[in-house]
């Protein structure tokens, strides 16, 4: 259901809309000084009401990751607040408006954040790159501060609130919270073993919470609707996926960009409603919520015959009339990720697109683990054979084994994050990638772009 | 040959240090802060940012390897990043990188006998909704076409 709300992105177009005398103007940092006047458990409760589901791709509940931190920190073990903005999975760019348009949102939410699992600190993890989003949060934590809305008594409440940024240095490896915070405390950004959790033992050794930008950044405005109400802003608050959230559109269509609605959205909806529609012909797929999210036909149908699954109200439709939700796309063989949409016309080759993206991934990963480090590259060759047109069929069924021989064989997830997918494109292109191998590559347009 | 920062940059560093619980944490943006001055992060810079922070040099070698935004060698004076990753090869980043390469004379990975421009591919720079997208030092352009990049390049030459 195609619902645009305007909480998170209100000041987008407006002039000076990221200094702080536009947020101050629209009821900026009153949900922040509200919360540091509340019990906290009742502040997590309202989080927890919320249904906030992670916005950086995994969609764990917000309120639920809060409780997991100790009640209260104890002696000579600080808790801190890690807010992730290195948003480098291919096909996603919302965090990026947030912190260039609204920058005072994710200050704001990091007072209550921070507030909201006892921590005095948080550091905000941008990635090298966005150096236009680094100058903004830094210039509205200094408009902050000049306010007294930060530092050792905001709003002259005794709770000290520092606010940081954190540059990366151009890994892709530290979107993953484990790799995130051993770059944040100054060393290679590889992933840790869990356990312990971040919540026992994160940044530093202390008990901290990792949370998505656009999650921190959400919540001023859950406060101010209040969790529950927040949360029915959703189609799936049913499904306990509340609220709304920023959906990305981008490749083959004719307006990309990022757009505010409801949770709910179809990825038709996303495609040619907001999209504008498919650019350069008939829609060929959509990876719908960045790279590592396994890619959806336009022709695939809903395969929920059993009255209890979560999906059956949808049997027999198209995936793209399904609401974009954490849990019903997971039933639908992939994930909402980052809920940014990359949209492949008909004059897209599957086997080229899927070569793109297996040098990113041979690209990215860290080399801990053997079976990532080396089962990427073997992707990428493999592929490098198959569209250079001296592919066989055995290839074919080479890269089913190492991407199965990746899968749940590594620390973190960019195994299955870079497998997934990899299965993904020979499941559902298998014909594509047959015809491709038989004709050297004449089957296709070989090409990407339009 | 040692390597210090300028006094304006030391006082940036004693800033970044304070940040954190330990001085370690702020390797990669004392790292970041050296390569501004000095454009590269040579074995004196190393040197220099593990006395600096009290780390073993191996360490923050390991540190500069890991991370490619850290140059190991010199570079140009301004360097250029084409995104190639799905979005922007949708709308048409092979096209742009090929483009810019011929106009340099250079393939990507390489810097122009000049000196001036270093050329590389980028893997997703967030900016895929307004693909394709190049980032000339710290600034993006976006919504590239191959005549716009050419001027952009020119720009740089004569900077």
């Amino acid at each position: 259901m195609l619902q645009r709300t305007n909480y998170l992105s209100s000041r987008y177009g407006v002039p000076d809309g990221h200094r702080i005398e536009a947020y101050l103007r629209d009821g900026g940092y009153e949900q922040a000084k509200r919360a540091l006047g509340m019990p906290r458990k009742t502040l997590v409760d309202e989080v927890k009401a919320a249904n906030l589901r992670g916005r950086g791709g995994a969609g764990f509940p917000m309120g639920v990751k809060w409780g997991f931190m100790p009640p209260e920190p104890k002696p000579g073990k600080p808790h801190y607040l890690v807010v992730n903005a290195d948003e480098g999975e291919p096909g996603t760019f919302k965090d990026r408006t947030l912190m260039e348009l609204d920058p005072h949102s994710t200050i704001e939410g990091c007072i209550i954040g921070a507030y909201g699992i006892g921590a005095h600190a948080a550091y905000v993890y941008v990635r090298d790159e966005l150096h236009l989003s680094k100058a903004r949060l830094w210039g509205a934590i200094e408009e902050a501060r000049a306010r007294g809305f930060l530092g050792p008594k905001p709003f002259g409440i005794d709770y000290t609130v520092e606010v940081y940024v954190h540059s990366g240095a151009g890994a892709y490896i530290c979107g993953e919270e484990t790799a995130l915070l051993n770059s944040l405390e100054g060393k290679r950004g590889e992933p840790r073993m869990k356990p312990p959790f971040p919540a026992q033992a994160g940044a530093f050794g202390m008990p901290t919470t990792v949370n998505n930008l656009e999650s921190i950044a959400t919540l001023p405005t859950i406060l101010k609707l209040g969790g529950e109400a927040f949360s029915k802003l959703s189609a799936l608050h049913g499904m306990r996926d509340g609220g709304c959230r920023l959906f990305g559109v981008s490749g083959h269509v004719k307006t990309p960009g990022v757009f505010e609605c409801a949770v709910g959205l179809t990825l038709r909806e996303l495609v040619y409603d907001l999209g504008g529609g498919v650019a350069g012909g008939k829609l060929l797929a959509v990876i719908p919520g960045g790279s590592s999210t396994p890619i959806l036909r336009h022709d695939e149908l809903v395969d929920a015959p059993d009255p209890k699954a979560p999906l059956h109200p949808w049997h027999g439709q198209s995936v793209l009339d399904v609401p974009m939700g954490v849990d019903t796309f997971r039933g639908l063989g992939t994930m909402l990720g980052t809920c940014c949409a990359i949209v492949l016309s008909e004059r897209a080759c599957p086997v080229m697109a899927m070569h793109n993206l297996m040098r990113f991934y041979r690209h990215e990963s860290c080399g801990q683990c053997t079976p990532c480090r080396e089962g990427s590259g073997w992707l990428e060759r493999t592929l490098d054979r198959i569209v250079g047109g001296a592919g066989t069929l055995e290839d074919l069924d080479r890269l089913h084994e190492i991407a199965n021989n990746i899968m749940g064989n590594t620390i973190c997830a960019f195994g299955e994050g870079t497998a997934m997918p990899a299965l993904g494109f020979l499941r559902k292109f298998r014909r594509e990638f047959e015809d491709f191998v038989r004709t050297h590559g004449a089957s296709s347009p070989r090409n990407l772009a339009l | 040959m040692t390597f210090a920062l300028s006094p304006e940059r030391e006082q940036e560093l004693a800033r970044i240090v304070a940040r954190y619980p330990n001085k370690q944490a702020a390797c990669i943006p004392v790292l970041h802060l050296c390569q501004e001055q000095h454009g590269w992060i040579s074995d004196e810079v190393t040197r220099f940012v593990a006395d600096t922070l009290g780390m073993p040099a191996a360490q923050v070698l390991g540190v500069v390897t890991f991370y490619s935004i850290f140059n190991q060698q010199p570079v140009g004076r301004h360097q250029v990043w084409v995104c190639r990753t799905l979005s922007c090869a949708l709308r048409g980043a092979e096209g742009l990188l090929h483009q810019c390469e011929k106009h340099l004379g250079i393939h990507a990975g390489q810097t122009t006998p000049d000196g001036a421009i270093t050329l590389r591919t980028a893997e997703c720079l967030a900016s895929c909704g307004t693909a394709p997208v190049m980032q000339v030092d710290r600034t993006y352009h976006e919504n590239l076409t191959p005549e716009r990049a050419r001027e952009i390049l020119d720009g740089l030459r004569s900077r």
